[in-house]
């Protein structure tokens, strides 16, 4: 009896063991898979993560996920998603049945250290703000003073709501929900004067009350909430290569290599860091264990930056949200990426 | 009138409003108490019809197509093919409609008038019916091109994952009663922290450990698909709450019939076959047509591991920037689906009862009774 559980408890170290040494190689496992496993929002999130009739993903989220896998395989559909709510998403990720988290979950302090994630950057700059009736008048945050305010409940938004309104000495009430349905349809009924959450989220929001037009997102936030894509610390390659398909995406945009024009600029462009990007001259893929010319094959499948904004938030979507802080350092906004050098 | 008063002790009028109105003199407590309900009905009930039928939009191709104050109907009929087979290949879906429409045609069946052969239909059917309809899906053999589990969703994935679960976890459970009311104490004590385990544990941390902690174990390399682990955590889940629904059955079978078929010579595994089990079963018919309910509609937890059953996809198509804000109607599809499968679970129920009355007293113990 004795021994056979001492062999249990061997046989259980082996395995987990093995599972430990098999940590530290994550680039090797996803390229033996033949596919990415990308943790993503619950295709909930307008703009980020949707599926439409077909059943395909849409969104920002999605468009990140493919890019990483057009540069780890040549090819954006070799990429699964397992859509994953907020509050499971963190262990999936620290079990390891995802390899990467692009969803909705914002870059703390906490997440980082003590969760022992590594965020590879910033695909968005979003912040909380707040959703209310125009015919309130309401233009700051001060003209809030002893309104009602739906949010949502067990979020950072519901803590960061209490902060901001106690040490502005501003007097609330909090209407506290479970979803997004239900807070819209306490805004709309007119039971709270105010709806918090983030800015992406609230713009998407607006689009399904019955009369968006009367209603205004305050241009005021009152916490950042910088999204971007999530792994483990085990293997610092595979980091690096999350990170460096998000710079891609950015640095291209800013050189203007567009889904259209990147074949072309391949061959044809003059611009010494272009060439480097495009692997015309040097080993900018081969360095990160990638073929050289994996940034072609990203930006022609999801196409640079602006466009995936474009394409999933921006003008071109029904959302219509302003590129904001979401736009290039060159032009006003936090985008920046390290050159490619 | 006169007519009838020559019954002599009724003077009840003939017609039905007449008597109508005789009752309503008799007992105006009652009256208004109907009257009441019908102006309820009446207020409450005009503007669900007005909504849901009069100014309802069946056909659009985004929500500004539909009249804004009855229901959007179109949004459910434009994506009623996802809801139905969630991602399924569309040209695959042949073999997720005949996996759809079997357990409604064996539900029909069963509340079929009797024919020979049709109960053996009935139970080969549903108990062929998840590997059936495993095979059926994932396809790689017999020609049918493999189409992985990930891309199951809907109401496709609420059946097989309701009824393979149910069906898979019957025998586990009547191994689990019998093994409770063993005689040796390892036996019973093994059956007992085993139901004690799985019944305790919500079914959202069973789903959660099955499918995102259990790769944790596992050995790099060795990757199951979501649907199965989940498949294996809800059946275990349900047997534990099975298996004491059929001990209760067991405990209504009297010691007697045990100890008959002892005297007869039968062995331990023919008298549970035989014997006990099939009368401890009837007895406790209701309470298994009932677990089966809370199961199917417990299936709706595999959005906590990724997974898109009935519920969940429609919740995701709620945010398709077309459909924007259309939140009622998807619900209350989705509560009219499950409330006629459930429905149709229920009457199947009750005239399995039925049968089982019928047939009860026609046996000769039965007979044997009445003198």
């Amino acid at each position: 009896m004795k021994k056979t559980m001492l062999w249990g408890i061997v046989g259980l170290s082996v395995m987990a063991t093995s599972a430990l040494a098999g940590e530290g190689d994550r680039v090797k496992a996803i390229k033996d898979r033949g596919e990415l496993v990308c943790g993503t929002s619950t295709g909930t999130t307008i703009g980020l993560s949707t599926l439409d009739a077909s059943g395909k993903w849409a969104g920002l989220e999605i468009d990140y996920c493919r890019a990483v896998a057009a540069a780890m395989f040549g090819d954006p559909d070799k990429v699964k998603f397992a859509p994953l709510e907020f509050k499971n998403a963190f262990a999936a990720l620290q079990s390891g049945s995802v390899d990467m988290l692009a969803r909705a979950a914002a870059w703390t302090y906490t997440r980082d250290t003590e969760m022992k994630f590594d965020y590879a950057g910033v695909y968005m700059y979003d912040g909380q703000g707040f959703l209310v009736k125009k015919s309130l008048g309401v233009s700051k945050l001060a003209d809030l003073n002893g309104a009602s305010i739906c949010v949502s409940a067990g979020t950072t938004t519901e803590l960061n709501l209490s902060d901001y309104f106690r040490t502005n000495s501003l007097e609330y009430t909090p209407i506290v929900t479970n979803s997004r349905e239900q807070n819209l349809a306490n805004l709309e009924a007119g039971r709270c004067d105010a709806y918090t959450n983030e800015r992406g989220g609230l713009a998407a929001s607006r689009l399904g009350l019955s009369a968006p037009d009367e209603y205004v997102i305050l241009d005021e936030i009152i916490a950042k909430e910088p999204l971007g894509p999530i792994v483990q610390q085990d293997d610092p390659a595979f980091r690096d290569i999350a990170a460096w398909t998000l710079f891609t995406l950015i640095n291209a945009e800013e050189k203007g290599i567009t889904s259209a024009n990147v074949a072309e600029m391949a061959t044809g462009s003059e611009n010494p860091e272009i060439q480097r990007m495009l692997g015309k001259t040097g080993d900018f893929g081969v360095k990160l264990g990638l073929a050289n010319d994996w940034v072609v094959k990203v930006i022609s499948s999801v196409g640079n930056y602006g466009e995936i904004f474009d394409r999933n938030l921006g003008a071109g979507s029904p959302v219509k949200l302003a590129r904001g802080q979401n736009e290039l350092w060159s032009k006003g906004g936090l985008l920046y990426a390290p050159p490619v050098r | 009138m006169a007519t009838t008063s020559v019954s002599g002790n009724s003077r009840a009028p003939a017609t039905a409003a007449g008597r109508l109105l005789a009752t309503a003199v008799a007992n105006p407590f009652g009256t208004l108490v109907v009257l009441g309900l019908a102006y309820l009905a009446w207020t409450l009930g005009l503007p669900i019809v007005d909504w849901a039928f009069v100014n309802a939009t069946w056909v659009a191709s985004d929500r500004a197509g539909c009249n804004p104050d009855g229901a959007c109907w179109a949004f459910i009929v434009n994506r009623l093919p996802q809801f139905a087979f969630g991602f399924y290949p569309e040209a695959e879906r042949w073999r997720a409609w005949i996996v759809l429409l079997a357990p409604p045609l064996l539900l029909l069946l069963a509340m079929a008038p009797d024919f020979p052969g049709r109960r053996r239909i009935l139970v080969v059917g549903f108990c062929l019916y998840p590997i059936a309809a495993f095979v059926m899906l994932a396809g790689g053999v017999l020609g049918l091109a493999p189409v992985p589990s990930e891309k199951w969703g809907g109401l496709l994935l609420t059946m097989v994952v309701g009824l393979g679960a149910f069906v898979f976890s019957f025998p586990i459970a009547i191994l689990l009663a019998i093994g409770r009311a063993s005689k040796l104490p390892a036996i019973r004590l093994l059956a007992t922290g085993f139901i004690e385990f799985w019944r305790g544990m919500p079914l959202i941390a069973i789903l959660f450990m099955s499918v995102i902690m259990l790769p944790l174990f596992l050995p790099p390399g060795v990757e199951f698909p979501r649907l199965t682990l989940a498949m294996i955590g809800i059946t275990l889940y349900s047997a534990a709450f099975l298996a004491e629904v059929a001990r209760g059955g067991l405990q209504s079978v009297s010691r007697g019939q045990s100890e008959a078929a002892n005297a007869l010579g039968f062995g331990f595994w023919a008298m549970q076959g035989y014997i006990v089990m099939p009368q401890a079963l009837r007895a406790v018919l209701p309470g298994i047509v009932n677990s089966a309910i809370s199961l199917l509609k417990d299936t709706t937890y595999v959005m906590v591991v990724g997974l898109f059953d009935l519920l969940n996809i429609v919740n995701a198509a709620l945010s398709d920037p077309a459909w924007l804000g259309l939140a009622t109607e998807g619900y209350v599809f989705v509560g009219l689906v499950f409330w006629s499968l459930c429905f149709g679970l229920s009457q199947v129920s009750a005239r399995m009862e039925r049968d089982a009355e019928r047939n009860q007293s026609r046996t000769p113990s039965g007979e044997r009774k009445a003198p």
